[in-house]
Formats: structure tokens, sequence, C-alpha cells
């Protein structure tokens, strides 16, 4: 089932980002949001970005899809996609390699369809626009999309207000997989959704992965949904990854002390009631080197073993 | 610290008037078109009761009404039928049309999603300092500016923010910094109850706890209460003394959150539990066993108390069975009665498509 990562190095990998540093710079307030950051997604292959909130994970999302604006600004680094330089894309190529090469389910999905155009209107557009079906054909397809997204087709007609927030979410993956990519970004598709729901669609996500062969970014805080649907992750703290590995092994062994608090902090479904810390108070992490290989395909920041000691203190408390 | 388990005969032992008490509240919207019919059944004879110093999770399918709920009992949209009582007072009655003042001081709410409910046009100060002026605190007069200034500043840190932020837009936030500025908001006014429409979803797990700490913390230490909705049935069950679960619009179960999520007995809920993604599962889940649940939930042709002689069991009423012990107060739904015509919306009847919906 897991797909390993040697099988991916041998060709030419989907995705490749190399040494990507991301910049806003304000007037009041410069944040290097992404720092020398590397990785790369094959053919394929499900990759899962977690991190700290704030760490820069939408920030690269937005580099992939060229859709940074003004304060932000790509200091360092490149984004190839195909072999293709993404960063250097005119806007003609921009237009085909959004949606149909690359689609994304934004972070802020519940919060970014049309306002005044029924759901199955902004459903059938892409159909319409991108594909050249006929309209009637367009709103076929859409009933079809909303379907694999366990939403009533009658709600076609429905406005995006008149939906609950986990309907929206729902509509706009199914807009991102409508054209089938062959790079699905996902930040934080699921937030929204119940479990039962959830675990559905990605399900369908995986199969539909799985026929077509696409790859998948999937960014979330959900470390468990992570570990169960990607090959490989990275984790991410202040603008830089700190580990990646195969999931199952950083959901096994996770060597960072960042990656043991995240993978420790979930409270637990059975059992007493423990209070739980997430940091400790007052564990910060500065000036993270670049990453080691500490066991084939692990790659973990080397990091300052006092640092580690009290992490694990705090989480034994 | 004591961080015991809360006893679950806590919240029913007072004699207080409750902090926020719900009854029979419904709301029906209509949807499509101008001149069609079609009706979606948000709510259905809701009841719910938040004592003081209480928190209750609200927990149940995407689309069955969760966020509806709390939007009326903010008042941002009105039910079709109920009562909504805030500290034992009837607010549809005291302030007919809109909140009042007094209203927003004493209840607040954290919106499901951050990216709508942050007005771009302003720095994340603005929000704060609204809020602290309808606690009556800060800005304006006799207040000094410093103490206000000082406020801000700690409400940023409370949320794990840098105070440096307060000068931000809501665009140069993240996801999970902008979950943080609404929670931020709604703790400013310092409120008694509190509706928080799934505040942590967009955070790490390590900020979450931080968040879900300093809840309790409110709860322990200002006896605020506070209507907790999420997806997250750990967080549910690590923050919330009591959970109901929602389903179609209606609340099928609740009860101490530790026994209810340890002995789920509506067959929505254990669906709802053994869908909890796991790493260690590893592999699928089980389809056989959801068709089975799935089934039990749309049309239960068998309740697990109908042979017991002190619980009558009802098809059309939703009669509610006691669950084990009564210290737990946890009860659930007679599994005979299905959710009536037109509670659209959830995700479940999607599945296998029954019949063609009616065209409008
Ligand atoms: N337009 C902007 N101007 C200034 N700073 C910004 C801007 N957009 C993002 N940032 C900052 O860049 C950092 C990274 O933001 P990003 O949205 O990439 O985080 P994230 O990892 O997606 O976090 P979350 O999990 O909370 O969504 C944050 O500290 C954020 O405040
Ligand atoms: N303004 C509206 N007009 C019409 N229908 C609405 C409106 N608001 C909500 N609904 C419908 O009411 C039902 C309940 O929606 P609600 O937002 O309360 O669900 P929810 O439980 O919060 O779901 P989620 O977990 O996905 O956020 C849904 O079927 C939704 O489509
Ligand atoms: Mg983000
Ligand atoms: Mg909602």
């Amino acid at each position: 089932m897991t797909v390993s990562q040697t099988s991916f190095g041998s060709h030419e990998p989907v995705l490749d980002v190399k040494n990507l540093t991301v910049k806003y710079i304000g007037d009041t307030r410069s944040t290097t949001a992404v720092d020398n950051v590397s990785f790369s997604i094959g053919a394929g292959e499900v990759f899962g970005l977690a991190g700290e909130s704030g760490c820069g994970k939408s920030t690269i999302a937005n580099s992939i899809m060229r859709l940074l604006k003004d304060p932000a600004n790509v200091a360092a680094g490149s984004i190839s996609f195909g072999g293709k330089d993404v960063l250097a894309m005119s806007q003609d190529e921009l237009r085909r390699f959004r949606w149909q090469d690359v689609a994304m389910v934004f972070q802020s999905a519940m919060n970014s369809l049309n306002p005044v155009l029924t759901i199955g209107e902004q459903v059938a557009d892409i159909f319409t626009t991108h594909a050249g079906y006929s309209r009637k054909e367009s709103l076929r397809r859409a009933a079809q999309l909303l379907e694999l997204v366990r939403i009533d087709p009658a709600r076609l007609k429905s406005y995006p207000h008149q939906l609950s927030g986990g309907m929206r979410q729902r509509a706009v993956i199914a807009m991102a997989v409508a054209l089938k990519p062959s790079l699905l970004i996902l930040d934080e598709p699921t937030t929204a959704l119940d479990v039962v729901v959830q675990q559905e669609i990605m399900a369908q996500i995986k199969d539909l992965q799985r026929e077509l062969g696409f790859s998948v970014l999937f960014i979330t805080h959900d470390m468990s949904l992570m570990v169960e649907l990607s090959h490989r992750m990275a984790v991410m703290y202040g603008g830089r990854i700190v580990e990646t590995a195969k999931a199952h092994d950083i959901y096994t062994t996770p060597r960072h002390p960042y990656t043991q608090a995240l993978m420790g902090a979930f409270p637990p479904l059975t059992g007493p009631r423990v209070p739980l810390t997430g940091l400790p108070e007052g564990v910060k992490f500065h000036n993270i080197p670049d990453l080691a290989e500490v066991a084939p395909g692990h790659f973990v920041a080397p990091f300052d073993a006092d640092a580690e000691a009290g992490v694990l203190e705090g989480a034994a408390q | 610290m004591s961080h015991a388990v809360h006893s679950p005969a806590r919240p029913s032992v007072s004699t207080q008037t409750p902090a926020l008490e719900v009854h029979g509240l419904g709301k029906t919207f209509h949807i499509g078109g101008l001149f069609s019919s079609q009706a979606v059944r948000a709510l259905h004879r809701v009841d719910l009761t938040i004592g003081r110093g209480e928190i209750v999770a609200l927990v149940g399918e995407s689309g069955s009404g969760k966020s509806t709920l709390a939007r009326c009992v903010a008042r941002l949209e009105k039910p079709s039928e109920g009562a909504i009582l805030l500290d034992g007072i009837d607010v549809l009655k005291r302030d007919r049309f809109q909140a009042s003042r007094t209203f927003r001081s004493q209840l607040q709410m954290v919106f499901q999603d951050p990216f709508g409910s942050l007005n771009a046009a302003h720095r994340i100060e603005h929000f704060l300092r609204r809020s602290l002026t309808i606690h009556g605190k800060g800005g304006t007069g006799q207040g000094s500016e410093a103490q206000t200034r000082r406020r801000l500043e700690e409400l940023m840190t409370t949320v794990g923010l840098q105070a440096d932020m307060l000068d931000s837009y809501p665009h140069e936030l993240s996801g999970g910094q902008r979950q943080r500025v609404a929670i931020a908001r709604a703790l400013a006014v310092e409120p008694q109850v509190i509706l928080a429409d799934e505040p942590t979803s967009m955070l790490d797990v390590s900020v979450r706890i931080g968040v879900l700490n300093l809840m309790r913390k409110l709860r322990d230490e200002q006896g605020i209460s506070m209507l907790y909705i999420t997806h997250d049935l750990a967080s549910a069950r690590y923050l919330a003394d009591r959970t109901a679960v929602m389903f179609a619009g209606e609340i099928v179960e609740e009860g101490e959150s530790l026994d209810l999520l340890a002995n789920p007995a509506h067959p929505y809920t254990q669906l709802l539990v053994s869908a909890v993604p796991d790493p260690a599962r590893a592999g699928s889940y089980d389809p056989v066993h959801r068709a089975r649940l799935r089934q039990a939930v749309m049309a239960s042709t068998a309740c697990a108390f109908e042979d017991d002689p002190h619980q009558r069991c009802s098809s059309e009423e939703p009669v509610r069975h006691q669950v084990g012990d009564p210290r737990n107060g946890h009860w659930v739904r007679c599994h005979l009665y299905r959710p009536g015509a037109g509670a659209g919306g959830h995700a479940l009847a999607t599945e296998p498509l029954p019949e063609p919906q009616p065209a409008a």
C-alpha cells in the first residue's frame, strides 16, 4: 500500500521545490514566512505538510500556484512542475496551469465561492470554461460531482450562504477535482467536516488519485488523518522543515522534539482525562539548521538536546 | 491544579438559573428560486441547557444545523419557533427585533469561518478595541489609554499571538492566527456565555491544547459557560462537561462527555465514533459495518430499549431513553423515530440516492 520513497526517486518528480524563501515585506512587520525549504512530490504520491500555525504552509501552497500578492516576494529558490519553471510562467501559461494542471482547495474555501452565483453555476462554469462542454452537459457533470462529495444535487440551485460551512468546503473540493489535475493541493480541506463525511470524501479522493495517478499536496493539522493518507510528509516550524520521512516512520518514530510534541498533543478518545500541554512554555526553536539524514529516507534538522529534554519533561508532567 | 474528571453530577445539582436554555427551537429555510417551495428544516424542536460554568460540546454531521443553532441563539438568525432564555430571561421577548447591547455584553459568538468574519478594512487592534468598548472598558474617557493598551497586548498573548500583530490587517494573518483573533475578540467582552463555532479547527494540536486549556481555565475561574461546536471528538471529550450529538436538525443523544463517547447509544453517534481517524487502524474502514450503521441511522426498525418495560418506544415522538447510570444524564432518542421529511441536507441520505427529489 505504501509507496516507498525510492520508487519516486527513480523518475522526474511532478513537483520540485528547491530552496524556496518567501518574505512578506511590511511597513511595520517583515516576515520570512518560508525559509529555504526544499521538497519534491512524485507522480501519484500524496505528500503531507504539517506544522505550527503560521509556519508558512499556505504561503508555500500559494507560491506553487503563483498566487502570492504584493508584499510577498519569492526571495530565493525555484519551483518546477513537470520540468517547467513555475516562477517563469507567463500569464497565458498560468491560465492553463491553474485548474488544469494544478488545482487547489484554499484554506479559505468556505469563503471563496462567489456569493451571487449558485453552486451549480459555479461548478458548471469550470466545465464550460475549461473543458468546453455544453451548458447542459456541464450541469449534469456538476450534479455528479456534488454527489461525490455527498451533497444532494437538489442543492445545485443553492447560493453559497444557504449551505453550511462544511457543504461549502465540499463544493470547493468538488470543483478542484473537476478537471482531474495532475497535482491537487488541499490546504486544510476538511476542517468543517464531520469525521464520517471526511473519511468518505478522502477515501473517494484516494480512489480517484489511484485511478488517475495524480499527486496530492495535503496540508492539515489533523496528524492522524495525515498519517493515514500520506505516503511521505514534512513537518514545518517557523518557516523551516524540521523533519521529513515516510508518514508512517514519522508516526512511529518522530525524531524532532517539535514533531514529538505534535504527535503527543492530541487528547485520547479513551481512558481518563489527563491534562496536556502543547509545547511547554518557553520552548522555541531558533536558527533551525539544514536537514540531515538520520535513517534511510528520514531527514531531521539537528536540534539542541536540552530543548528536547524540556519538551519531553513538559509532556510527562 | 485539579484536573480530575469533573463529577458528572456537577451541572444538575445546581438550583441556579442555567446560563442558557433553548426550548423547542425550530428553524426552516426556504431555498431555491423565488417561486420554489423547497424548504430545509435546519432545526426541529431543539432543547438544550447550559449551566453556569459549564461547557457543552455540540458535535454532529456537517449540515445538521449546529451553526444555525448558534446563530439563532446569537440573534443573527430569527428562529421559526421556540424560546431562548439567557440567564432566565426570554431574549426573543425582551429584545424583540435585534440583539441589544446588554445582550452582546452577555453573549459572544466565535464564527466558524475566520476568513469571512473579520472585516478586511480594519487592523486587528480595531476588533479588540471594539470588544473592550462593548464590555465598557477601554477607549473613551476615564479608562487610561495605557491600561487599554496593556489589555490589548494581554489578550493577544493569551491566545498565543505576538502583540505586534495588533497592527496587522486580517489578510496578513494565517488561518490559525485569524482564528485566534476571533477568540480574543470574544474574550475581550468578558461575556457570561460564549458560542464557539469550531474555534480551533485551524490550529496545530500544540496551540490547540493551549486554547482548550485557556477555555477550561475561564470556565473554572470565571464561571464562563460555553457552547463548543466541533468536529474533533477528542477535544470535545477533553474540554466539555457534556456533549450533545446533532443529526438532521435534531439532537439525538446527549450525556456526560466521557460516558457518551465510551458508550455511544445512537447509531449515528456510533458511526461518528467509528470514523475518528486512527493511524493505528491501517487501511480503510469496514464497509459492511459502515453500511449496517448507516441503515440503522436512516431507517431503523429496532430500538435497543424495546424490551425495557420502563421506557416506551415511539416512531412518531422523539422520546428519550435513559442510558446507563442516571447521574451521567445520558439519554438517546428512540431509534425508531426517523427524521421527518424535509429535514434535507444530510450527507448520509446522499449515499445510494434513494428516490429523486421532487423537482422544484
Ligand atoms: N500578506 C501578508 N503580509 C504579512 N505577513 C503575512 C502575510 N500573509 C501571511 N503572513 C505571515 O506569514 C506567516 C506564514 O503564514 P501562512 O499563512 O503561510 O501560515 P500557515 O502555515 O498556513 O498557518 P495556518 O496553519 O495558521 O494557516 C504568518 O506568520 C503570517 O502572519
Ligand atoms: N441562510 C440559509 N438559507 C438556506 N438554508 C440554510 C441557510 N443557512 C443554513 N441553511 C441550511 O441549513 C442546514 C444546516 O446548516 P448549518 O450551517 O447549521 O449546519 P452545520 O451543522 O453548522 O454544518 P457544518 O458542520 O458543515 O458547518 C443546511 O442544510 C444548510 O444548507
Ligand atoms: Mg494556512
Ligand atoms: Mg457550521
